[in-house]
């Protein structure tokens, strides 16, 4: 089995988040160097403060401040940072209770190492330099033995209320396509055009899975198609794309190969773009170094019937 | 109308070891999914419901499930549906459905290819978007803050050993029939007692880490305290999540309890399901609790009980 053809691919997605009133108060407030919490019915303050309470689902709005100063309720080290994560050198993640808060809050702490970290210990808050209102404003908490720091100044009101988080996002995975795909990209390389038949039906897919879709089976025999097919369907496209390189208007068509059952999909050139029908005999145009076809062009073979290609869409 | 009983009937899964890296999704089912229908005498197509539970973020491809269907066999059109968690969710869904008496029968799938990624990096963009994500911790640091407080609390003595090797990719199915289906297919059909899921509030802080109540409640409206089980199947991430899950399930030291290693993620608590079924079809067990968890610190669980045919 030759290896299976791997790429890297890089996902991106960043997101804009609308905070609502207590989250856009809460991020407001680290911009500010002021740590809010929410107070429940009952009387606890949770930091960070939540809009419902997670027991009883009650409506939460009575903000009110903390101290910047803690202590750790759990922690665990973290010898390898990973991009995005608060610090870039080994540091313990910690769940902190800031001193006039009832619930703890996840972060960063800054120590050389494990030994140097206990449940119970007295942090502080190390505020990022540079503050936009978001979670990230509180670079990280530090050691600290002072006494506890008095809650931050709140008086129900900021200026400039940040209500919107830009939340960008960046994963890294290497794409594989499977067994099925890599022998078919394998062939494309050589200028040919392969399916695998299905057992059951005996249909042949193009481009190959590993399965016929259909019946639900490994498909293993490949089958070399083509080179020429007939175009089974179309449309004319008017509207250029994004980035794209291909002038308008083109035709983009369905093509079933030469001894395939399902169509692969191609653009259509040299012929003008109304002159292209059902039933056009084409083959492929291989330009450069491209692993699949550029296009595909009329044979000049008389058109195929109908009947040749019904169901093979 | 009284709902039928259902069962868990057939159950495959991918070889641990098995070298599966770049398989697609298609490819890593198939074999599974061939096993389990072959056990269940049916053919692709044939289960009367379908559902299946993955993730698109491990593998970062978009719709990644409905290129799955293409090892299911799904024309003429099924009746299919999909969860984007842990199969032992999709195993639910199935049972819901089989309890209405809409279908007799229902195939669930699982399959997970996090070698494609880092899940430590992927899932931290299940957690809360303002307050966690932004921070990117990942499931092993929260796990390991778990950890801590159960060593803090003195229900843990030391940390645990490291976790061995991570999760490889794979894939695992189970088939569900409804009574008198189900005693047709199986020779000793694993009858589900009870299932529940819950959820713990989602802000860490706000938590005991060193208890599970969504746990509890789980296994209570499961059934699960109403009788001793013979064995307990616990899916554990991280190994400190079994002492949570013990005390939460009221096992003793005495207890026959297997704990998952390292399970394709979105696999391994459906795997669960599976072995604990298969215990029963085995004739080793007659009451079985399967679990099964989602999210970090075991956030969300799923409890089920599993019992042979009485008398
Ligand atoms: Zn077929």
């Amino acid at each position: 089995m030759p290896e299976i053809l791997s790429a890297p691919l890089v996902v991106e997605f960043p997101f804009t988040r609308s905070l609502g009133p207590v989250r856009s108060a809460f991020l407001t407030g680290l911009r500010e160097r002021v740590v809010l919490g929410v107070r429940t019915r009952d009387g606890r303050v949770l930091v960070p403060p939540a809009e419902y309470d997670p027991y009883t689902a009650e409506e939460l709005g009575e903000l009110v401040p903390v101290a910047a100063t803690g202590c750790v309720t759990t922690w665990t080290w973290n010898p390898r940072p990973l991009p995005g994560q608060p610090l870039g050198t080994p540091f313990a993640w910690v769940l902190v209770r800031l001193d006039g808060a009832d619930t703890a809050l996840l972060h960063a702490l800054d120590v050389p190492g494990p030994q140097a970290v206990r449940t119970g210990m007295r942090v502080h808050i190390r505020w990022a330099r540079r503050r936009t209102g978001a979670i990230t404003d509180l670079a990280c908490f530090e050691p600290y033995d002072g006494p506890p720091g008095q809650p931050g100044r709140y008086d129900g009101e900021f200026t400039d209320l940040v209500t919107l988080l830009n939340a960008p996002a960046r994963l890294d995975y290497t794409y594989s396509p499977g067994r099925a795909q890599t022998r078919y990209l394998r062939a494309l390389a050589e200028h040919r055009i392969t399916g695998e038949r299905c057992p059951r039906c005996r249909k042949v897919s193009v481009p190959p899975r590993g399965a016929c879709p259909t019946c639900g089976v490994a498909s293993e025999e490949e089958v070399t198609v083509g080179p020429r097919g007939t175009v089974t369907t179309f449309c004319v496209v008017n509207i250029k794309g994004r980035d794209q390189r291909i002038e308008v208007p083109y035709v983009y068509a369905h093509i079933v190969l030469d001894g395939a059952d399902l169509a692969l999909h191609g653009r259509i050139a040299g012929l003008p773009c109304d002159q292209v029908r059902m039933g056009l005999r084409v083959e492929p145009v291989w330009s450069g170094d491209g692993r699949h076809p550029d296009h595909y062009r009329p044979t000049g073979e008389p058109d195929a019937g109908y009947q040749t290609f019904q169901g093979r869409w | 109308m009284e709902p039928p009983q259902v069962a868990v009937v057939a159950y495959a899964r991918s070889a641990p070891e098995e070298d599966t890296a770049g398989l697609s999704e298609a490819e890593l089912l198939l074999p599974v999914l061939g096993e389990v229908l072959q056990q269940a005498g049916l053919r692709p197509g044939e289960p009367e419901f379908t559902c299946s539970g993955s993730s698109d973020y491990l593998a970062g491809r978009p719709f990644s499930f409905t290129l799955a269907l293409d090892a299911v066999g799904a024309w003429p059109p099924i009746a299919e549906s999909h969860v984007e968690t842990d199969g032992a969710w999709a195993l639910y869904e199935a049972w819901v459905k089989l309890l209405t008496g809409e279908a007799r029968t229902a195939l669930v799938y699982a399959h997970g290819k996090a070698s494609a990624g880092e899940p430590e990096r992927v899932l931290s963009r299940q957690l809360d978007p303002y307050c966690l994500a932004p921070l990117w911790p990942g499931p092993e640091a929260l796990a390991g803050l778990q950890e801590r407080a159960l060593i803090d609390a003195g229900e843990l003595a030391e940390p645990a050993p490291g976790k061995g090797p991570p999760a490889g990719d794979g894939a695992a199915a189970v088939v569900l029939a409804a009574g008198e289906t189900a005693r047709r297919i199986c020779g000793r059909p694993a009858w589900i007692h009870g299932i529940d899921h819950r959820v713990e509030p989602q802000a860490l802080g706000v938590r005991d880490l060193t208890d599970s109540p969504s746990t509890r409640l789980a296994a209570e409206r499961a059934g699960a305290y109403r009788a001793s089980v013979d064995v307990a199947e616990l899916h554990t991430p991280h190994p400190a999540q079994e002492v949570v899950l013990r005390k939460a399930l009221a096992l003793g030291a005495d207890a026959e309890v297997h704990a998952s290693g390292a399970d394709p993620l979105m696999v391994a608590g459906l795997i669960r399901l599976g072995e604990a079924a298969a215990r029963i079809h085995r004739g080793e067990a007659g009451r079985v609790l399967a679990h099964a968890t989602s999210g970090p610190c075991l956030q969300q669980n799923l409890v089920a009980v599993l019992e042979g045919e009485r008398g």
